[in-house]
Protein backbone atom coordinates (compact mmCIF):
# COMPACT_ATOMS: atom_id res chain seq x y z
CA UNK A 1 0.00 0.00 0.00
CA UNK A 2 1.26 3.44 -0.80
CA UNK A 3 0.26 6.86 -1.97
CA UNK A 4 -0.14 7.95 -5.57
CA UNK A 5 2.21 10.63 -6.89
CA UNK A 6 0.38 12.01 -9.89
CA UNK A 7 2.19 13.21 -13.02
CA UNK A 8 0.90 14.22 -16.43
CA UNK A 9 1.38 12.84 -19.93
CA UNK A 10 4.64 12.56 -21.85
CA UNK A 11 6.82 13.08 -18.77
CA UNK A 12 10.37 13.12 -20.17
CA UNK A 13 13.58 11.85 -18.63
CA UNK A 14 14.97 15.39 -18.33
CA UNK A 15 12.14 15.94 -15.85
CA UNK A 16 12.75 12.67 -13.99
CA UNK A 17 16.52 13.12 -13.64
CA UNK A 18 17.66 16.51 -15.00
CA UNK A 19 20.79 16.21 -17.12
CA UNK A 20 23.00 18.55 -15.20
CA UNK A 21 22.73 16.53 -11.98
CA UNK A 22 23.32 13.34 -13.83
CA UNK A 23 26.96 12.82 -12.99
CA UNK A 24 26.79 9.88 -10.70
CA UNK A 25 26.38 6.14 -11.02
CA UNK A 26 25.04 5.85 -7.47
CA UNK A 27 21.25 5.29 -7.47
CA UNK A 28 20.89 6.68 -3.92
CA UNK A 29 22.35 9.95 -5.11
CA UNK A 30 20.12 9.93 -8.20
CA UNK A 31 17.10 9.53 -5.94
CA UNK A 32 17.92 12.84 -4.31
CA UNK A 33 17.24 14.83 -7.48
CA UNK A 34 14.41 12.70 -8.86
CA UNK A 35 11.67 15.09 -10.11
CA UNK A 36 13.41 17.84 -8.11
CA UNK A 37 12.37 20.61 -10.48
CA UNK A 38 8.71 19.86 -11.15
CA UNK A 39 7.96 18.59 -7.63
CA UNK A 40 10.74 19.60 -5.25
CA UNK A 41 8.94 17.90 -2.36
CA UNK A 42 8.96 14.52 -4.13
CA UNK A 43 12.47 13.30 -3.26
CA UNK A 44 12.01 14.43 0.33
CA UNK A 45 8.56 13.03 1.01
CA UNK A 46 8.34 9.89 -1.13
CA UNK A 47 8.10 6.70 0.91
CA UNK A 48 8.93 3.10 0.09
CA UNK A 49 5.85 1.45 -1.39
CA UNK A 50 4.49 4.63 -3.02
CA UNK A 51 3.37 4.67 -6.65
CA UNK A 52 4.02 7.00 -9.55
CA UNK A 53 0.85 7.47 -11.59
CA UNK A 54 1.18 9.10 -14.99
CA UNK A 55 -0.49 9.70 -18.34
CA UNK A 56 0.54 8.41 -21.76
CA UNK A 57 4.15 7.84 -22.89
CA UNK A 58 5.85 8.11 -19.52
CA UNK A 59 9.65 8.42 -19.73
CA UNK A 60 10.08 9.93 -23.17
CA UNK A 61 13.26 11.62 -24.35
CA UNK A 62 16.79 10.51 -23.65
CA UNK A 63 18.02 6.99 -23.04
CA UNK A 64 19.31 7.79 -19.57
CA UNK A 65 18.95 4.86 -17.24
CA UNK A 66 19.24 7.16 -14.26
CA UNK A 67 15.49 7.77 -14.70
CA UNK A 68 14.25 4.29 -13.67
CA UNK A 69 17.19 3.85 -11.28
CA UNK A 70 16.32 7.04 -9.43
CA UNK A 71 12.63 6.11 -9.23
CA UNK A 72 13.56 2.68 -7.97
CA UNK A 73 15.98 4.08 -5.39
CA UNK A 74 13.16 6.31 -4.10
CA UNK A 75 11.42 3.08 -3.12
CA UNK A 76 8.62 3.40 -5.66
CA UNK A 77 6.67 0.13 -5.80
CA UNK A 78 5.55 0.53 -9.42
CA UNK A 79 4.99 3.14 -12.09
CA UNK A 80 1.40 3.04 -13.31
CA UNK A 81 0.60 4.49 -16.74
CA UNK A 82 -1.47 3.67 -19.83
CA UNK A 83 1.71 3.60 -21.95
CA UNK A 84 5.46 4.05 -21.62
CA UNK A 85 8.12 5.46 -23.92
CA UNK A 86 9.96 2.44 -25.25
CA UNK A 87 13.50 3.12 -24.03
CA UNK A 88 12.18 3.82 -20.54
CA UNK A 89 10.09 0.63 -20.73
CA UNK A 90 13.18 -1.45 -21.56
CA UNK A 91 15.31 0.28 -18.96
CA UNK A 92 12.72 -0.27 -16.24
CA UNK A 93 12.45 -3.98 -17.08
CA UNK A 94 16.22 -4.30 -17.15
CA UNK A 95 16.81 -2.69 -13.78
CA UNK A 96 13.86 -4.48 -12.19
CA UNK A 97 11.51 -1.51 -11.70
CA UNK A 98 7.90 -2.69 -11.96
CA UNK A 99 5.61 -1.06 -14.53
CA UNK A 100 1.85 -1.46 -14.55
CA UNK A 101 0.03 -0.79 -17.81
CA UNK A 102 -3.44 0.46 -17.10
CA UNK A 103 -5.57 3.56 -17.69
CA UNK A 104 -5.04 6.02 -14.87
CA UNK A 105 -7.88 8.52 -15.26
CA UNK A 106 -9.62 9.31 -12.05
CA UNK A 107 -6.67 8.57 -9.78
CA UNK A 108 -6.00 11.65 -7.63
CA UNK A 109 -2.70 12.75 -6.21
CA UNK A 110 -2.42 11.32 -2.72
CA UNK A 111 -4.87 8.43 -3.25
CA UNK A 112 -3.94 5.25 -1.41
CA UNK A 113 -3.25 2.45 -3.87
CA UNK A 114 -2.55 -1.22 -3.59
CA UNK A 115 -1.14 -3.58 -6.20
CA UNK A 116 -2.87 -6.93 -6.00
CA UNK A 117 -0.34 -9.07 -7.85
CA UNK A 118 -2.35 -12.27 -7.67
CA UNK A 119 -5.39 -10.80 -9.33
CA UNK A 120 -3.46 -8.43 -11.60
CA UNK A 121 -5.18 -5.34 -10.29
CA UNK A 122 -4.47 -1.88 -9.02
CA UNK A 123 -6.86 -1.13 -6.19
CA UNK A 124 -7.62 2.50 -5.42
CA UNK A 125 -8.40 2.23 -1.69
CA UNK A 126 -9.34 5.89 -1.37
CA UNK A 127 -11.96 5.74 -4.09
CA UNK A 128 -12.88 2.09 -3.86
CA UNK A 129 -12.15 1.35 -7.54
CA UNK A 130 -10.13 -1.44 -9.17
CA UNK A 131 -8.15 -1.29 -12.41
CA UNK A 132 -7.08 -4.42 -14.28
CA UNK A 133 -3.42 -4.41 -15.38
CA UNK A 134 -2.46 -5.43 -18.90
CA UNK A 135 -0.34 -8.58 -18.92
CA UNK A 136 3.26 -8.12 -20.06
CA UNK A 137 4.98 -10.64 -22.38
CA UNK A 138 6.28 -13.79 -20.68
CA UNK A 139 9.95 -13.07 -21.21
CA UNK A 140 9.49 -9.62 -19.70
CA UNK A 141 7.84 -11.18 -16.66
CA UNK A 142 10.68 -13.70 -16.43
CA UNK A 143 13.16 -10.82 -16.26
CA UNK A 144 11.03 -9.06 -13.66
CA UNK A 145 10.79 -12.18 -11.53
CA UNK A 146 14.56 -12.54 -11.59
CA UNK A 147 14.93 -8.94 -10.40
CA UNK A 148 16.20 -7.43 -13.65
CA UNK A 149 18.15 -8.60 -16.64
CA UNK A 150 21.56 -8.80 -14.99
CA UNK A 151 20.13 -10.98 -12.24
CA UNK A 152 18.38 -13.04 -14.91
CA UNK A 153 21.63 -13.67 -16.79
CA UNK A 154 23.38 -14.58 -13.55
CA UNK A 155 20.66 -17.09 -12.73
CA UNK A 156 20.50 -18.58 -16.23
CA UNK A 157 24.09 -19.18 -17.28
CA UNK A 158 24.42 -15.86 -19.15
CA UNK A 159 21.65 -16.74 -21.59
CA UNK A 160 18.90 -14.32 -22.50
CA UNK A 161 15.31 -15.48 -21.97
CA UNK A 162 13.69 -17.39 -24.77
CA UNK A 163 11.19 -15.45 -26.82
CA UNK A 164 8.18 -17.33 -28.09
CA UNK B 1 7.63 -13.55 -50.58
CA UNK B 2 5.63 -11.03 -48.68
CA UNK B 3 6.45 -7.39 -49.46
CA UNK B 4 8.53 -5.88 -46.64
CA UNK B 5 9.24 -2.52 -45.09
CA UNK B 6 12.88 -1.55 -44.54
CA UNK B 7 12.67 -2.64 -40.90
CA UNK B 8 11.15 -6.03 -41.73
CA UNK B 9 13.76 -6.56 -44.41
CA UNK B 10 16.68 -5.79 -42.13
CA UNK B 11 15.46 -8.10 -39.36
CA UNK B 12 14.57 -10.85 -41.83
CA UNK B 13 18.08 -10.77 -43.28
CA UNK B 14 19.67 -10.78 -39.84
CA UNK B 15 17.64 -13.76 -38.71
CA UNK B 16 17.71 -15.67 -41.98
CA UNK B 17 13.95 -16.04 -41.97
CA UNK B 18 10.99 -13.83 -42.79
CA UNK B 19 9.80 -11.84 -39.84
CA UNK B 20 7.02 -9.32 -39.81
CA UNK B 21 6.03 -6.30 -37.78
CA UNK B 22 4.77 -7.23 -34.34
CA UNK B 23 7.10 -10.19 -33.83
CA UNK B 24 9.60 -10.08 -30.99
CA UNK B 25 13.01 -11.49 -31.85
CA UNK B 26 16.45 -12.03 -30.39
CA UNK B 27 19.09 -10.83 -32.86
CA UNK B 28 22.85 -10.48 -33.20
CA UNK B 29 23.73 -6.81 -33.38
CA UNK B 30 26.48 -5.33 -35.55
CA UNK B 31 27.51 -2.37 -33.44
CA UNK B 32 27.04 -1.46 -29.80
CA UNK B 33 27.49 2.26 -29.24
CA UNK B 34 27.74 4.23 -26.03
CA UNK B 35 29.18 7.56 -24.96
CA UNK B 36 30.81 9.21 -22.01
CA UNK B 37 27.64 9.77 -20.02
CA UNK B 38 25.94 6.42 -20.63
CA UNK B 39 29.00 4.14 -20.57
CA UNK B 40 29.71 4.40 -16.81
CA UNK B 41 26.32 2.89 -15.94
CA UNK B 42 26.83 0.21 -18.58
CA UNK B 43 30.16 -0.68 -16.96
CA UNK B 44 28.43 -0.83 -13.58
CA UNK B 45 25.83 -3.26 -14.96
CA UNK B 46 28.43 -5.30 -16.83
CA UNK B 47 30.54 -5.69 -13.72
CA UNK B 48 27.58 -7.22 -11.89
CA UNK B 49 27.55 -10.14 -14.32
CA UNK B 50 29.11 -13.17 -12.71
CA UNK B 51 30.60 -14.58 -15.86
CA UNK B 52 30.43 -12.92 -19.21
CA UNK B 53 32.10 -12.70 -22.58
CA UNK B 54 32.96 -9.36 -24.02
CA UNK B 55 32.29 -8.67 -27.69
CA UNK B 56 34.96 -6.00 -28.00
CA UNK B 57 34.92 -6.12 -31.80
CA UNK B 58 31.37 -4.73 -31.83
CA UNK B 59 31.88 -2.03 -29.25
CA UNK B 60 32.21 1.67 -30.09
CA UNK B 61 32.93 4.12 -27.27
CA UNK B 62 32.70 7.84 -27.93
CA UNK B 63 33.60 10.71 -25.62
CA UNK B 64 31.43 13.53 -26.91
CA UNK B 65 28.98 14.76 -24.28
CA UNK B 66 31.33 16.47 -21.86
CA UNK B 67 34.67 16.82 -23.63
CA UNK B 68 37.04 18.03 -22.43
CA UNK B 69 35.77 17.28 -18.94
CA UNK B 70 34.34 20.44 -17.35
CA UNK B 71 34.66 19.30 -13.73
CA UNK B 72 36.31 16.65 -11.56
CA UNK B 73 33.22 14.39 -11.57
CA UNK B 74 33.20 14.37 -15.36
CA UNK B 75 36.92 13.70 -15.48
CA UNK B 76 36.47 10.81 -13.06
CA UNK B 77 33.77 9.27 -15.27
CA UNK B 78 36.13 9.58 -18.23
CA UNK B 79 38.94 7.86 -16.33
CA UNK B 80 36.65 5.01 -15.43
CA UNK B 81 35.75 4.48 -19.10
CA UNK B 82 39.37 4.66 -20.27
CA UNK B 83 40.38 2.08 -17.70
CA UNK B 84 37.56 -0.27 -18.72
CA UNK B 85 38.36 0.18 -22.43
CA UNK B 86 41.94 -0.79 -21.78
CA UNK B 87 41.01 -3.82 -19.70
CA UNK B 88 38.56 -5.06 -22.33
CA UNK B 89 40.74 -4.26 -25.32
CA UNK B 90 38.27 -1.90 -27.00
CA UNK B 91 39.84 -0.37 -30.07
CA UNK B 92 36.92 1.66 -31.46
CA UNK B 93 37.50 4.50 -29.02
CA UNK B 94 37.02 8.15 -29.96
CA UNK B 95 37.83 11.02 -27.64
CA UNK B 96 36.81 14.53 -28.68
CA UNK B 97 36.56 13.59 -32.35
CA UNK B 98 32.90 14.41 -32.59
CA UNK B 99 29.36 13.40 -31.71
CA UNK B 100 28.83 9.64 -31.72
CA UNK B 101 26.07 9.73 -34.35
CA UNK B 102 28.20 11.81 -36.68
CA UNK B 103 31.19 9.51 -36.23
CA UNK B 104 29.14 6.38 -37.01
CA UNK B 105 28.53 7.90 -40.43
CA UNK B 106 31.82 9.65 -41.10
CA UNK B 107 34.02 6.78 -40.04
CA UNK B 108 31.97 4.31 -42.07
CA UNK B 109 30.75 2.20 -39.17
CA UNK B 110 27.17 2.31 -40.39
CA UNK B 111 26.28 0.34 -43.50
CA UNK B 112 22.95 -0.42 -45.15
CA UNK B 113 21.20 -3.33 -43.46
CA UNK B 114 23.25 -3.10 -40.27
CA UNK B 115 21.63 -3.56 -36.86
CA UNK B 116 22.94 -0.96 -34.45
CA UNK B 117 22.06 -0.28 -30.85
CA UNK B 118 23.29 2.70 -28.88
CA UNK B 119 22.97 4.03 -25.37
CA UNK B 120 21.69 7.30 -26.72
CA UNK B 121 18.19 8.03 -27.91
CA UNK B 122 19.39 9.70 -31.12
CA UNK B 123 21.02 6.50 -32.34
CA UNK B 124 18.10 6.55 -34.79
CA UNK B 125 20.19 9.03 -36.86
CA UNK B 126 22.06 6.12 -38.50
CA UNK B 127 18.80 5.02 -40.11
CA UNK B 128 19.57 7.62 -42.77
CA UNK B 129 21.90 4.97 -44.25
CA UNK B 130 19.30 2.21 -44.48
CA UNK B 131 20.37 0.66 -41.19
CA UNK B 132 18.13 -0.27 -38.28
CA UNK B 133 19.53 1.81 -35.46
CA UNK B 134 17.82 2.37 -32.17
CA UNK B 135 18.49 3.82 -28.73
CA UNK B 136 18.53 1.79 -25.54
CA UNK B 137 19.68 2.20 -21.97
CA UNK B 138 22.99 1.35 -20.38
CA UNK B 139 22.02 -2.10 -19.09
CA UNK B 140 20.81 -3.18 -22.54
CA UNK B 141 24.22 -2.10 -23.78
CA UNK B 142 26.00 -4.08 -21.06
CA UNK B 143 23.94 -7.17 -21.97
CA UNK B 144 24.85 -6.75 -25.64
CA UNK B 145 28.54 -6.37 -24.74
CA UNK B 146 28.26 -9.72 -22.97
CA UNK B 147 26.03 -11.63 -25.39
CA UNK B 148 26.43 -9.82 -28.72
CA UNK B 149 22.63 -9.85 -28.86
CA UNK B 150 19.56 -7.89 -27.99
CA UNK B 151 15.80 -8.39 -28.17
CA UNK B 152 13.63 -6.35 -30.49
CA UNK B 153 10.01 -6.06 -31.35
CA UNK B 154 9.96 -5.61 -35.13
CA UNK B 155 8.07 -2.34 -35.41
CA UNK B 156 5.13 -1.32 -37.51
CA UNK B 157 6.05 1.46 -39.91
CA UNK B 158 4.71 4.91 -40.66
CA UNK B 159 5.75 5.95 -44.16
CA UNK B 160 6.37 9.66 -44.78
CA UNK B 161 6.32 10.58 -48.48
CA UNK B 162 7.81 13.97 -49.29
CA UNK B 163 7.57 15.67 -52.64
CA UNK B 164 8.57 19.07 -54.02
CA UNK B 165 11.79 21.04 -53.58
CA UNK B 166 12.52 23.00 -50.41
CA UNK B 167 12.33 26.78 -50.95
CA UNK B 168 15.48 28.91 -50.51
CA UNK B 169 16.78 29.21 -46.91
CA UNK B 170 14.77 26.20 -45.85
CA UNK B 171 16.32 22.93 -44.85
CA UNK B 172 15.53 19.45 -43.56
CA UNK B 173 15.04 20.84 -40.03
CA UNK B 174 12.04 22.90 -41.15
CA UNK B 175 10.70 19.82 -42.88
CA UNK B 176 11.12 17.49 -39.92
CA UNK B 177 9.66 20.02 -37.46
CA UNK B 178 6.65 20.15 -39.76
CA UNK B 179 6.48 16.34 -39.79
CA UNK B 180 6.71 16.20 -35.97
CA UNK B 181 3.81 18.63 -35.88
CA UNK B 182 1.73 16.32 -38.04
CA UNK B 183 2.71 13.01 -36.43
CA UNK B 184 2.78 14.34 -32.86
CA UNK B 185 5.40 13.80 -30.16
CA UNK B 186 4.07 10.35 -29.34
CA UNK B 187 2.46 9.55 -32.69
CA UNK B 188 5.23 7.18 -33.75
CA UNK B 189 5.65 5.47 -30.37
CA UNK B 190 7.02 1.93 -30.77
CA UNK B 191 6.99 2.40 -34.55
CA UNK B 192 9.56 2.97 -37.23
CA UNK B 193 9.33 5.96 -39.53
CA UNK B 194 10.33 5.47 -43.13
CA UNK B 195 11.07 8.64 -45.08
CA UNK B 196 10.87 8.55 -48.87
CA UNK B 197 9.64 10.25 -52.00
CA UNK B 198 11.33 12.47 -54.59
CA UNK B 199 12.44 15.14 -52.08
CA UNK B 200 14.23 12.60 -49.91
CA UNK B 201 15.77 10.91 -52.94
CA UNK B 202 17.31 14.27 -53.85
CA UNK B 203 18.60 14.91 -50.30
CA UNK B 204 22.28 14.41 -49.52
CA UNK B 205 23.35 12.35 -46.51
CA UNK B 206 23.67 15.25 -44.04
CA UNK B 207 20.10 16.30 -44.86
CA UNK B 208 18.83 12.76 -44.45
CA UNK B 209 20.58 12.46 -41.09
CA UNK B 210 18.75 15.55 -39.80
CA UNK B 211 15.43 13.90 -40.65
CA UNK B 212 16.17 10.54 -39.03
CA UNK B 213 17.67 12.29 -36.00
CA UNK B 214 14.23 13.50 -34.92
CA UNK B 215 12.44 10.15 -35.26
CA UNK B 216 12.70 9.71 -31.48
CA UNK B 217 11.02 13.08 -30.94
CA UNK B 218 7.86 11.45 -32.31
CA UNK B 219 8.39 8.52 -29.95
CA UNK B 220 9.80 6.53 -32.90
CA UNK B 221 11.98 3.49 -32.44
CA UNK B 222 13.88 4.12 -35.66
CA UNK B 223 13.87 6.46 -38.63
CA UNK B 224 14.87 4.85 -41.90
CA UNK B 225 15.66 5.93 -45.44
CA UNK B 226 16.39 3.55 -48.30
CA UNK B 227 20.08 3.13 -49.12
CA UNK B 228 20.58 4.37 -52.68
CA UNK B 229 23.43 5.68 -54.82
CA UNK B 230 23.92 8.74 -52.63
CA UNK B 231 24.28 6.48 -49.58
CA UNK B 232 26.82 4.21 -51.22
CA UNK B 233 28.78 7.14 -52.69
CA UNK B 234 29.04 8.70 -49.23
CA UNK B 235 30.09 5.49 -47.53
CA UNK B 236 32.42 3.93 -50.09
CA UNK B 237 35.52 6.02 -49.29
CA UNK B 238 34.79 5.77 -45.57
CA UNK B 239 34.27 2.09 -45.03
CA UNK B 240 37.59 0.45 -44.33
CA UNK B 241 37.77 -3.07 -45.63
CA UNK B 242 37.30 -5.93 -43.24
CA UNK B 243 36.09 -3.96 -40.27
CA UNK B 244 33.91 -6.14 -38.08
CA UNK B 245 30.18 -6.01 -38.53
CA UNK B 246 30.21 -4.60 -41.98
CA UNK B 247 27.88 -6.22 -44.35
CA UNK B 248 28.96 -5.64 -47.96
CA UNK B 249 27.94 -2.24 -49.26
CA UNK B 250 24.66 -2.71 -51.05
CA UNK B 251 21.66 -0.59 -51.76
CA UNK B 252 18.52 -1.41 -49.79
CA UNK B 253 14.94 -0.46 -50.61
CA UNK B 254 11.59 -1.32 -49.10
CA UNK B 255 9.43 -3.56 -51.30
CA UNK B 256 6.68 -1.95 -53.33
CA UNK B 257 3.43 -2.97 -51.68
CA UNK B 258 4.93 -3.27 -48.20
CA UNK B 259 2.41 -2.82 -45.43
CA UNK B 260 2.43 0.57 -43.73
CA UNK B 261 0.34 1.39 -40.73
CA UNK B 262 -0.06 4.90 -42.06
CA UNK B 263 1.21 6.90 -45.04
CA UNK B 264 1.70 10.60 -44.62
CA UNK B 265 2.17 12.95 -47.59
CA UNK B 266 4.11 16.20 -47.20
CA UNK B 267 4.59 18.92 -49.79
CA UNK B 268 7.96 20.63 -49.26
CA UNK B 269 7.32 23.51 -51.65
CA UNK B 270 4.71 25.06 -49.35
CA UNK B 271 7.00 25.08 -46.31
CA UNK B 272 8.10 28.21 -44.44
CA UNK B 273 10.78 28.35 -41.71
CA UNK B 274 9.61 26.56 -38.57
CA UNK B 275 10.29 27.28 -34.90
CA UNK B 276 9.41 24.92 -32.03
CA UNK B 277 8.30 26.69 -28.86
CA UNK B 278 9.40 25.81 -25.33
CA UNK B 279 9.22 23.30 -23.60
CA UNK B 280 8.64 20.47 -26.04
CA UNK B 281 8.06 19.81 -29.71
CA UNK B 282 4.30 19.79 -29.34
CA UNK B 283 4.02 23.31 -30.58
CA UNK B 284 5.80 24.40 -33.74
CA UNK B 285 4.89 27.60 -35.54
CA UNK B 286 5.83 29.52 -38.67
CA UNK B 287 8.72 31.86 -37.88
CA UNK B 288 6.64 35.02 -38.33
CA UNK B 289 4.56 34.09 -35.29
CA UNK B 290 7.54 34.43 -32.95
CA UNK B 291 9.66 36.88 -34.95
CA UNK B 292 10.88 39.74 -32.79
CA UNK B 293 11.33 37.75 -29.56
CA UNK B 294 14.56 38.88 -27.92
CA UNK B 295 17.33 36.29 -27.58
CA UNK B 296 20.32 35.94 -25.24
CA UNK B 297 21.96 33.02 -26.99
CA UNK B 298 21.94 31.29 -30.35
CA UNK B 299 23.44 27.83 -30.63
CA UNK B 300 24.30 26.12 -33.90
CA UNK B 301 25.48 22.55 -33.66
CA UNK B 302 24.50 19.04 -32.42
CA UNK B 303 23.79 15.73 -34.10
CA UNK B 304 20.78 17.43 -35.68
CA UNK B 305 22.36 20.45 -37.35
CA UNK B 306 26.09 20.57 -36.62
CA UNK B 307 27.31 19.45 -40.01
CA UNK B 308 29.34 21.41 -42.54
CA UNK B 309 26.32 22.23 -44.69
CA UNK B 310 24.59 23.76 -41.65
CA UNK B 311 27.52 26.06 -40.88
CA UNK B 312 27.88 26.90 -44.55
CA UNK B 313 24.25 28.04 -44.57
CA UNK B 314 24.86 30.06 -41.39
CA UNK B 315 28.03 31.62 -42.81
CA UNK B 316 26.27 32.59 -46.01
CA UNK B 317 23.77 34.59 -43.96
CA UNK B 318 26.30 35.96 -41.45
CA UNK B 319 28.86 37.05 -44.08
CA UNK B 320 29.43 40.82 -43.85
CA UNK B 321 27.20 41.00 -40.76
CA UNK B 322 28.00 40.85 -37.09
CA UNK B 323 26.34 39.14 -34.19
CA UNK B 324 23.95 41.45 -32.30
CA UNK B 325 25.34 43.14 -29.18
CA UNK B 326 24.69 41.24 -25.93
CA UNK B 327 23.97 38.03 -27.81
CA UNK B 328 26.16 34.95 -27.67
CA UNK B 329 26.42 32.91 -30.85
CA UNK B 330 27.92 29.52 -30.05
CA UNK B 331 28.94 27.22 -32.91
CA UNK B 332 29.89 23.62 -32.15
CA UNK B 333 30.95 21.43 -35.09
CA UNK B 334 29.58 17.90 -34.96
CA UNK B 335 33.02 16.46 -35.64
CA UNK B 336 36.67 17.12 -36.31
CA UNK B 337 36.03 16.49 -40.01
CA UNK B 338 33.32 19.15 -40.00
CA UNK B 339 35.66 21.51 -38.15
CA UNK B 340 38.43 20.98 -40.71
CA UNK B 341 36.03 21.55 -43.59
CA UNK B 342 34.92 24.77 -41.92
CA UNK B 343 38.52 25.92 -41.68
CA UNK B 344 39.50 24.95 -45.22
CA UNK B 345 36.43 26.49 -46.83
CA UNK B 346 36.65 29.78 -44.94
CA UNK B 347 33.33 29.14 -43.15
CA UNK B 348 35.09 29.14 -39.78
CA UNK B 349 36.67 32.52 -40.53
CA UNK B 350 33.35 34.04 -41.62
CA UNK B 351 31.66 32.87 -38.44
CA UNK B 352 34.50 34.03 -36.19
CA UNK B 353 34.70 37.44 -37.85
CA UNK B 354 30.96 37.83 -37.40
CA UNK B 355 31.50 37.32 -33.68
CA UNK B 356 30.70 33.65 -33.20
CA UNK B 357 32.26 31.57 -30.48
CA UNK B 358 33.59 28.35 -32.03
CA UNK B 359 33.97 25.44 -29.62
CA UNK B 360 35.66 22.07 -30.01
CA UNK B 361 33.61 19.31 -31.68
CA UNK B 362 31.10 17.45 -29.52
CA UNK B 363 27.66 17.93 -28.05
CA UNK B 364 28.59 21.40 -26.78
CA UNK B 365 25.87 23.11 -24.74
CA UNK B 366 23.15 20.71 -26.00
CA UNK B 367 22.70 19.01 -22.65
CA UNK B 368 23.29 21.92 -20.35
CA UNK B 369 26.54 20.89 -18.75
CA UNK B 370 29.15 23.19 -20.25
CA UNK B 371 30.08 25.58 -23.04
CA UNK B 372 26.99 27.77 -22.90
CA UNK B 373 24.69 26.95 -20.02
CA UNK B 374 21.62 29.21 -19.74
CA UNK B 375 20.77 31.38 -16.74
CA UNK B 376 17.33 31.81 -15.24
CA UNK B 377 15.16 34.00 -17.45
CA UNK B 378 17.37 33.62 -20.53
CA UNK B 379 16.07 32.76 -23.97
CA UNK B 380 17.99 30.68 -26.50
CA UNK B 381 17.35 29.68 -30.07
CA UNK B 382 19.08 26.41 -30.87
CA UNK B 383 19.43 24.06 -33.83
CA UNK B 384 19.26 21.01 -31.57
CA UNK B 385 16.45 18.48 -31.35
CA UNK B 386 15.12 18.90 -27.83
CA UNK B 387 13.84 21.96 -26.01
CA UNK B 388 12.77 20.27 -22.80
CA UNK B 389 12.65 22.41 -19.69
CA UNK B 390 16.06 22.67 -18.09
CA UNK B 391 17.80 20.97 -21.00
CA UNK B 392 20.41 23.73 -21.43
CA UNK B 393 20.72 24.85 -17.83
CA UNK B 394 18.21 26.70 -15.71
CA UNK B 395 14.66 25.32 -15.84
CA UNK B 396 13.60 28.96 -15.91
CA UNK B 397 15.27 29.45 -19.31
CA UNK B 398 13.45 29.09 -22.64
CA UNK B 399 14.69 27.11 -25.63
CA UNK B 400 13.33 27.63 -29.15
CA UNK B 401 14.31 25.18 -31.89
CA UNK B 402 14.91 25.99 -35.54
CA UNK B 403 17.24 25.32 -38.47
CA UNK B 404 20.61 26.99 -39.05
CA UNK B 405 19.22 29.70 -41.35
CA UNK B 406 16.79 31.00 -38.74
CA UNK B 407 19.57 30.71 -36.15
CA UNK B 408 22.02 32.80 -38.19
CA UNK B 409 19.45 35.46 -39.09
CA UNK B 410 18.35 35.66 -35.45
CA UNK B 411 21.96 36.01 -34.28
CA UNK B 412 22.38 39.07 -36.49
CA UNK B 413 19.17 40.75 -35.37
CA UNK B 414 19.27 39.70 -31.71
CA UNK B 415 15.65 38.64 -32.02
CA UNK B 416 14.00 35.63 -33.68
CA UNK B 417 14.09 36.47 -37.39
CA UNK B 418 13.07 35.11 -40.76
CA UNK B 419 16.22 34.33 -42.78
CA UNK B 420 14.44 35.31 -45.97
CA UNK B 421 14.24 38.88 -44.72
CA UNK B 422 17.83 39.41 -43.54
S1 LIG C 1 24.32 16.62 -29.70
FE1 LIG C 1 22.72 16.71 -28.12
S2 LIG C 1 21.12 15.34 -28.86
FE2 LIG C 1 22.95 14.88 -30.05
S3 LIG C 1 23.96 13.20 -28.95
FE3 LIG C 1 24.83 15.10 -28.17
S4 LIG C 1 23.61 15.63 -26.37
FE4 LIG C 1 22.44 14.11 -27.55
Amino acid sequence: MGRAWLFGSNVNTDVITPGRYNLTTDPAEMARFCFCEVRPEFPKQVKPGDFIVAGEHFGSGSSRESAPLAIQACGICAVIAPSFARIFYRNAINVGLALCLTPTQGIQDGDELEWNKERGLIVNLTQGIEFPIEKLPDFVLAIRRAGGIIAYLNQHGSRLPEIK
Amino acid sequence: MRAQTLSEKIFSRKLGQQVRAGQTVLAEVDWILSHDTTTPLAIQSYEKLKQADFHAEKVILVFDHIVPAPHPQGAALHRRIFKFAQEQGISHLHYGEGICHQLLAELGYVTPGALIIGADSHTCTAGAFGAFATGMGSTDIAVAWATGQSWFRVPETIRVEVRGALPAYLGPKDLILQIVKQVGTTGAAYRALEFGGPTIDAFDMPQRMTLCNLAIEMGGKAGLIAADRATLDYLRPRVSAGMYGQTPLQSLYPDPGAHYEQVLGVDATALVPQVALPHGLEETVDVDQVAGLKLDQVFIGTCTNGRFEDFQMAAQILASHTVAPNLRLICTPASREVYLQMIKSGVAETLLRAGALLTNPGCGPCLGRHQGVLAEGERCLSTMNRNFRGRMGSPQAEIYLAGPAVAAASAIKGVISDPREV
